[in-house]
């Protein structure tokens, strides 16, 4: 009733005592109490997740009350497991948890905005000019383009309505085509997985228009290359729930508790179950104290542990004792029973190509493909025989693809597992050593560069002449320094002996005492042993990080594969980074690369893209010289690391963006008025060096890349390595680089590609970010779409780490003006549909892609690789370089062919790593789902995807994995190429079809499809390799097999044949440096480490108030309390971080569990929350990434060749950027930079 | 015919609206404000504290200021509001101005050093500044001008040790709230400090339940003589309860 009354009614009030007068009952009102009920009361609950780049993809509630979301809680509906395995739930952490705060934030960005100073020149010159011409006078004026460009960075940002901005938009990326070519048009957008529709959205786009979308996967280093090296296929892991199949787990420089935390219970559970843990991280991490034994390993020396752990094995496992079960899987299922050429060195023999049945005189009776179909040695007989599986036998024949023991003719075989007591002689081999030169305090022990090991061989009567062979299992044992009593320079007699690899080397290297390092990989094997390969390591990106990254990987992946434990529930490589098993791909990839109008996509790899243009190959510090094997092939090694990747670009082994120095509509237009096709004609043109490739001078102003959209990321913020040379070459806005190029430093420039004096500075005209807060990303742009959030819009998700698919629902319309990425997206197509005309028609466009694995192509160079550029053979799209292919662009009709499901899905049909199904069927039945397209025009009666839910029922409809008709189909093709019945694994769910409203009712378990290589039955978990181990499907490798030899002239010049011992890389960044601006306080140097944290998924949520509170509200760093005390400084300290890269400032956590020498910067936190300005730059801080460079590793360009072949985010080159130094000093002058910048004082606009 | 209206001078007018009707609006507001606000606002109910922001100050300047401030109010209203005939027993007008300034100025003094402190950290802390509304800074300032102007008036009354100003003010008071026609007449002539001394306070009694200083009215004094530590409601059936979804529980004796 009345408050005021109630206070007032002295004599109605009743109140007595109890309990001796300690107690009061009273009459008082109690409606106050109602303010507690509605503080929980809700008027509904939606069904969402959080797209950010995370794998716990976990379905939340999503509370919603006045029209406002209130707060979330984690959804614990999750399909049952099968008894004895634990459930999924809950899954969620105290990150998700935060989310519902950006909604209404001030960091939401609420409204399209644009640079004052863009927007000023664009209405002045709009008023005269229709949209294109208007952008090129802007642009072509390098006065006015530089005004913008340079406050990339500051403020100054105005408020835009949408149908300005997306004309500016439209006309930018109109006019780039016409002026440039269509693939001077780039978008940047990570994993798919986590929101897909919104992925698809901007690359539809972009590949409508001919742009390209660059990859991430690769570019975050995240990628393990030795995951496509040995198995031909990207990245596949067990399910977290296998964990709990596991007897023996190696958690190996992952942080499972604080960066898989919705996961993190099945490896407590599995605990309970008596499985034995070993940790192995150099710092007390939060996943230490779950371990049996935790071990402190000297970061970036992990190879030479798994060395030795693998020494151990082999030794006791494999030649001393012969475990049935190891040697029996190894014979089927790796490489190791193969043979391989040895050529003569240095008096010696080095090892070289696998032996093929082309090597002899009648092809071994192999008319298809014998360049591609490796030989062994049969037990019984002791001939040569030709194994079904190779790469050989998947393309051009059918139904012998498979690794059943048979040989080609069909015959049982059992193959040789070392030519010991078989051979004819025994050769001395080299093994090359790098362990014995270390750079920055890294331990090196004193061998020679080579060390030579005798080996048993066969003498085998080839086409050129007589030749050694060996068989890759006694190279193998030889490597590790595993004897088999033939002798050699350098083999230990124990393991206490201090020879590569044993337990002493490697306690010698690493710091692991030998006694630990012998227990585990005992333990390890003894337990795969008895259980049939159930031990399991789990690894994070932290050993991926490395340059030599696929050496760590190497020797796990060894370690697995030597125990048998690849495939098998419960064992296994387990390696969970940045994936986020993207299950629906085949339904996807047609939608979002727009496969359903054109083919091929233009699909770049980020890494080698961002070293190029970027001009961080400008700055190179690493010499090839030293890291070339000295047993590296005869030949001109000796180049820097941009022409490598040119290289690579002309040979069709890796993709260029932009391709040509001549837009391509122009290439098609000459070719037209030859009246010859453009293929024709490029190839003429380029192989007179009439037309030139865009890799051969990154820096001419026809190669840069002009237009940029980044979409769900924050490429600047978090994943940009080389943040500072972003911000001078690509932005050219002020920026903390502190090194000189290659013209300042002296150090070998290129020499094939063009090298100019002149570094460019601000090559991206527009650079167009869309999100919903404003993150480091938004601030560098020249317009910022503002998205809706993940409460916002409908989408769906999936993870590596849990076999369900389930959605982003709509739980409010987006805020503000706020609108969908594919709303945004869709609404540019149709704003460019309507400015096009004024420039552009239906045009021709040359597409340059590169030879792409899981195609026929990827057999395109056998033999040793000759360059078209220097004459060493004729250029063959697609056989000697990249394939050329002439599209058209419907412009006028962008848009309704955005909204409009293509023909070409009914003409050509669906596809797969590398299998093909007819979906027609599909098609008519989205058509009648969706409906179909009723206006008249270019899309009429085709299935519609006007909105986001069409766009996913697209997905699901077209999917295997969630549409079991599909799936059967794909099993049928499959079955095809391996001669094997495998419908059987998805006949029982042929008829479940799972629609949007399926997934957003409940998550759904997908249904097994070939595109992966486990299954997700009642019978076992999820887990990689599992078909290629018990379908006797092969891997999608040279071999056919787990292949643990590489043996293309590249790896061999690193190498890298097989898995050895490199120190990390010297970045050379500190002397430049050091002492060059003293502030009176010490510098320390420090090995600069990025793991990821606990207070954000990257930079998500690390600009969140929740989360900022809960760590210590900015950026921090993690030092030793042993390098703190050298450099004075005390927790909380603010301190500063540099090297020529650039510097970072935060303040110190001064912390026990650091280990000496290293400082950890986690990866990625926001430098506009509470950063300082650099005594060393005078900018802003910096991210974690100031002071990295990417560079880039020739062994991961090598393409044609296999597994070795091009695939978007499947192999390529990485981002590593552990080996990198800092020095780190104790700041003596705080400046908060509250000030404008210099290009900022002068006049705003209005 | 109209019938004739009484002529006032203009400074008597003005006079009668400012200390004879103005005080009643200011009353009125207060009263019915209050009310209202208590009704209609319960969560703006409160006084607003600043003390999780910064402790520093604070812990001077609210006590001074409350200790001061409180004193003066019970000295004014005892002061004004005490009929000369009931006083006259024990002490002379005469004494009674003395005691009021002597007690008044060291209770205004006390007042003045815990308000200038609450100003110096309201207005010169970032952080206190920042979420500080334009209510509470307002607030502060005219309780500071108000307090001054009360303290310029001693050395006036100093003036006239024959308390004749004294009586004019609580015959004024009184009639006021006595609702007694031609109360304004009381104070007509004062000095300027005294008139703008009585406006300020009636303009603060018009602000009262538009600030923070409601809190004035909830000051939990009761708690000093609670007579238990567990409160529990009773099940009566005649409670005004609408919400019946927490089960009650009978209270053990």
């Amino acid at each position: 009733m009345s408050h005021v009354l109630d206070r007032l009614l002295f004599f109605t009030r009743k109140t007595e005592t109890f309990a001796n007068g300690h107690g009061v009952m009273n009459n008082e009102d109690r409606t106050w109490e109602e303010a507690y009920r509605h503080r929980w009361q809700h008027d509904k609950i939606v069904r969402s997740t959080h797209g950010a780049n995370c794998t716990g993809s976990c379905s939340w509630k999503i509370y919603v009350k006045g029209g406002i979301v209130t707060w979330e809680t984690q959804q614990t509906d999750y399909p049952r497991t099968r008894p004895d395995l634990p459930n999924h739930e809950p899954r969620g952490c105290s990150r998700g948890a935060s989310y519902s705060w950006y909604l209404y934030s001030s960091n939401r960005v609420k409204y399209p905005l644009v640079r004052a100073q863009l927007v000023k020149l664009w209405r002045e010159s709009r008023v005269h000019k229709p949209p294109i011409a208007a952008w090129a006078s802007i642009v072509e004026d390098e006065a006015k383009r530089k005004s913008y460009m340079t406050r990339r960075g500051g403020g100054g940002f105005v408020r835009a309505k949408w149908d300005e901005v997306t004309e500016i938009i439209a006309a930018a990326n109109a006019y780039t085509v016409k002026k440039w070519g269509p693939d001077r048009v780039f978008g940047f957008s990570p994993i798919p997985a986590m929101s897909m529709i919104s992925y698809a959205a901007g690359a539809r786009y972009l590949q409508l228009l001919g742009g390209a979308c660059g990859s991430f996967y690769d570019w975050y280093c995240d990628l393990p290359p030795a995951s496509p090296q040995t198995w031909g296929e990207q990245t596949d892991v067990p399910e977290s729930a296998d964990w709990y199949n596991a007897g023996f787990i190696i958690v190996w420089g992952s942080n499972v508790p604080q960066t898989r935390t919705p996961d993190a219970h099945f490896y407590t559970e599995v605990r309970y179950k008596g499985t034995k843990s070993v940790v192995i991280s150099p710092d007390y991490s939060e996943a230490s104290k779950f371990a049996d034994l935790w071990i402190s390993v000297k970061q970036g020396t992990d190879a030479a542990l798994a060395m030795a752990m693998g020494h151990v094995v082999l030794t006791e496992f494999h030649r001393d004792r012969e475990v049935p079960y190891f040697r029996d899987y190894v014979r089927k299922y790796s490489d190791m029973p193969l043979l391989v050429r040895l050529v003569a060195k240095d008096g010696a023999y080095v090892p070289e190509r696998l032996l093929r049945a082309s090597d002899f005189a009648d092809n071994l009776g192999q008319a298809n493909n014998p360049d591609w179909k490796t030989v062994a040695v049969e037990e019984a007989s002791g001939a040569v025989v030709v194994p079904s599986g190779a790469i050989g036998f998947r393309w051009g024949e059918q139904g012998k693809w498979n690794l059943e023991e048979k040989d080609a003719n069909g015959r049982d075989v059992k193959l040789r597992l070392g030519l010991k007591g078989a051979h004819d002689q025994v050769a001395e081999v080299l093994f090359p050593y790098f362990a014995n030169t270390a750079s920055n305090g890294f331990a090196s022990t004193d061998h020679p560069s080579t060390l030579k090991r005798n080996i048993p061989v066969k003498k085998m009567a080839l086409k050129d002449g007589e030749t050694f062979v060996a068989s890759v299992y006694d190279l193998f044992l030889a490597n590790y320094g595993v004897d088999q009593g033939l002798g050699g320079e350098h083999l230990p007699k124990s393991f206490d002996d201090l020879e590569p690899y044993t337990p002493a080397w490697a306690e010698a290297v690493t710091s692991v005492p030998r006694a630990q390092v012998i227990a585990t990989a005992r333990g390890f094997a003894s337990n795969a042993e008895k259980t049939n390969g159930r031990s399991m390591i789990i690894i994070g990106a932290a050993m991926n990080h490395w340059y030599h990254m696929d050496m760590n990987y190497r020797g796990v992946i060894n370690l697995l594969v030597m125990c048998g434990c690849v495939g098998q529930s419960g064992g296994g490589w387990s390696h969970y980074v940045g994936q986020e098993k993207l299950r629906p791909q085949s339904g996807w990839a047609p939608i979002a690369f727009a496969l359903d109008w054109a083919r091929p996509p233009r699909q770049q790899n980020s890494t080698s893209f961002f070293y190029a243009h970027t001009d961080q190959w400008r700055y190179e510090t690493l010499d090839v010289d030293d890291l070339l094997s000295p047993t590296a092939p005869d030949g001109d090694w000796g180049k820097t690391f941009i022409d490598y990747n040119a290289k690579a670009e002309r040979m069709g082994w890796l993709p260029s963006t932009p391709a040509l120095k001549v837009n391509p509509l122009e290439v098609c237009r000459r070719a037209r008025a030859e009246g010859i096709d453009a293929k024709t004609y490029a190839v003429r043109e380029l192989a007179a060096k009439r037309l030139e490739m865009s890799c051969m001078d990154p820096d001419a102003p026809e190669n840069f890349p002009r237009n940029m959209f980044v979409w769900r990321s924050n490429l600047l913020g978090s994943s940009g390595k080389g943040h500072e040379y972003f911000l001078k070459h690509l932005l050219g806005t002020s920026h903390g680089v502190m090194g000189k190029d290659l013209g300042g430093t002296g150090r070998r420039k290129p020499t094939e590609v063009k090298w100019r004096e002149q570094g460019p500075e601000g090559k991206l005209d527009l650079l167009v970010t869309i999100d919903f807060r404003m993150s480091t990303t938004a601030v560098y742009s020249d317009i910022v779409l503002p998205t809706a959030t993940w409460y916002e819009k409908n989408d769906l998700n999936t993870s590596d780490m849990h076999p369900f698919i389930h959605p982003l629902t709509a739980a409010v319309d987006p805020a503000w003006e706020c609108r969908s990425d594919w709303d945004i997206f869709k609404g540019i197509a149709k704003k460019f549909s309507e400015v096009a005309p004024e420039a552009l028609g239906v045009e021709q466009d040359l597409v340059l892609a590169p030879i792409q694995h899981d195609s026929p192509g990827e057999m395109a160079q056998s033999a040793e690789p000759k360059d078209w550029w220097k004459g060493e053979c004729e250029l063959v799209p697609g056989k000697t370089g990249p394939n050329m292919v002439m599209v058209e662009r419907d412009y006028p009709n962008l848009y309704k062919r955005f909204t409009a499901l293509g023909p070409l899905m009914n003409k050509l049909g669906n596809s797969g790593k590398g299998l093909a199904w007819n979906t027609e069927h599909e098609v008519e039945a989205l058509g009648k789902l969706n409906g179909v397209v009723t206006e008249e025009g270019a899309t009429k009666g085709m299935p519609r995807i006007e909105t986001d839910i069409d766009a996913c029922e697209a997905v699901l409809m077209l999917a295997p994995e969630t549409n079991g008709e599909v799936a059967v189909k794909s099993w049928e093709a499959l079955g095809k190429q391996t001669g094997r019945q495998h419908t059987h694994l998805a006949l029982p769910k042929e008829d479940e079809k799972i629609r949007f409203r399926d997934v957003v009712a409940q998550p759904r378990k997908i249904i097994s499809s070939p595109i992966w290589s486990g299954l997700e039955s009642e019978k076992v978990c999820y887990n990689a390799g599992y078909t290629n181990v018990h379908e006797l499907i092969p891997w999608r490798t040279l071999t056919g097999r787990q292949q643990l030899y590489q043996d293309h002239s590249w790896m061999r010049a690193f190498g890298e044949q097989l898995c050895v011992y490199k120190p990390p890389v010297d970045l050379k960044t500190i002397d430049p440096v050091r002492g060059r601006k003293p502030n009176g306080e010490k510098e320390i140097m420090l090995n600069f480490i990025t793991p990821h944290q606990k207070w954000g998924i990257h930079s998500t949520y690390t600009d969140n108030l929740m989360m900022l509170t809960l760590n210590r509200g900015g950026p921090v760093v993690w030092l030793s309390e042993v390098d703190a005390k050298k450099a004075g400084i005390v927790d909380n300290d603010w301190v500063e971080a540099f090297n020529s890269n650039g510097a970072l400032t935060a303040r110190a956590v001064v912390s026990q569990r650091m280990r000496e020498g290293t400082v950890f910067m986690y990866h990625a936190q926001e430098k506009i929350v509470n950063t300082p300005g650099s005594e060393m730059t005078g900018q802003r801080g910096g991210i974690h990434n100031s002071v990295t460079r990417a560079v880039l590793k020739p062994t991961h360009m090598i393409g044609g060749y296999a597994q070795l072949a091009y695939g978007f985010n499947y192999y390529g080159t990485v981002g590593c950027n552990r080996d990198e130094f800092v020095l780190v000093r104790k700041m003596n002058k705080v400046d908060w930079l509250e000030r404008p910048r210099p290009q900022d004082r002068t006049g705003g606009a209005s | 015919m109209h019938p004739e209206l009484p002529t006032w001078p203009a400074g008597d007018w003005l006079n009668q609206a400012l200390f004879g009707y103005y005080p009643y609006i200011c009353l009125a507001v207060l009263v019915f404000g209050s009310i209202l606000r208590f009704d209609r606002e319960q969560y703006t109910w409160r006084s607003g504290s600043s003390q999780l922001l910064r402790r520093k100050q604070l812990v001077w300047g609210s006590n001074l200021f409350h200790l001061g401030i409180l004193f003066l109010l019970l000295g004014h209203s005892v002061g004004l509001l005490t009929p000369h005939a009931i006083y006259s027993q024990f002490i002379t007008a005469e004494q009674k101005q003395m005691l009021a300034i002597v007690a008044g100025s060291i209770a205004g003094a006390v007042c003045f050093l815990g308000l200038t402190l609450l100003m110096h950290r309201r207005f010169l802390d970032a952080r206190i500044r920042r979420t500080s509304t334009f209510g509470d800074n307002a607030i502060l300032l005219i309780l500071w001008v108000q307090l001054c102007l009360g303290l310029a008036t001693v050395p006036l009354s100093l003036g006239h040790g024959d308390a004749s100003v004294m009586l004019r003010l609580s015959s004024w008071a009184q009639g006021i709230l006595t609702f007694k026609p031609g109360s304004a007449d009381y104070v007509q002539g004062l000095d300027w400090p005294y008139q703008a001394h009585l406006l300020l306070g009636l303009t603060i009694f018009l602000m009262f339940p538009f600030t923070r200083l409601v809190h004035m009215l909830s000051a939990p004094i009761w708690y000093l003589g609670r007579r238990g530590w567990q409160l529990v409601r009773t099940r009566a059936p005649e409670m005004p309860h609408r919400s019946v979804s927490v089960p009650r529980h009978t209270p053990v004796e």
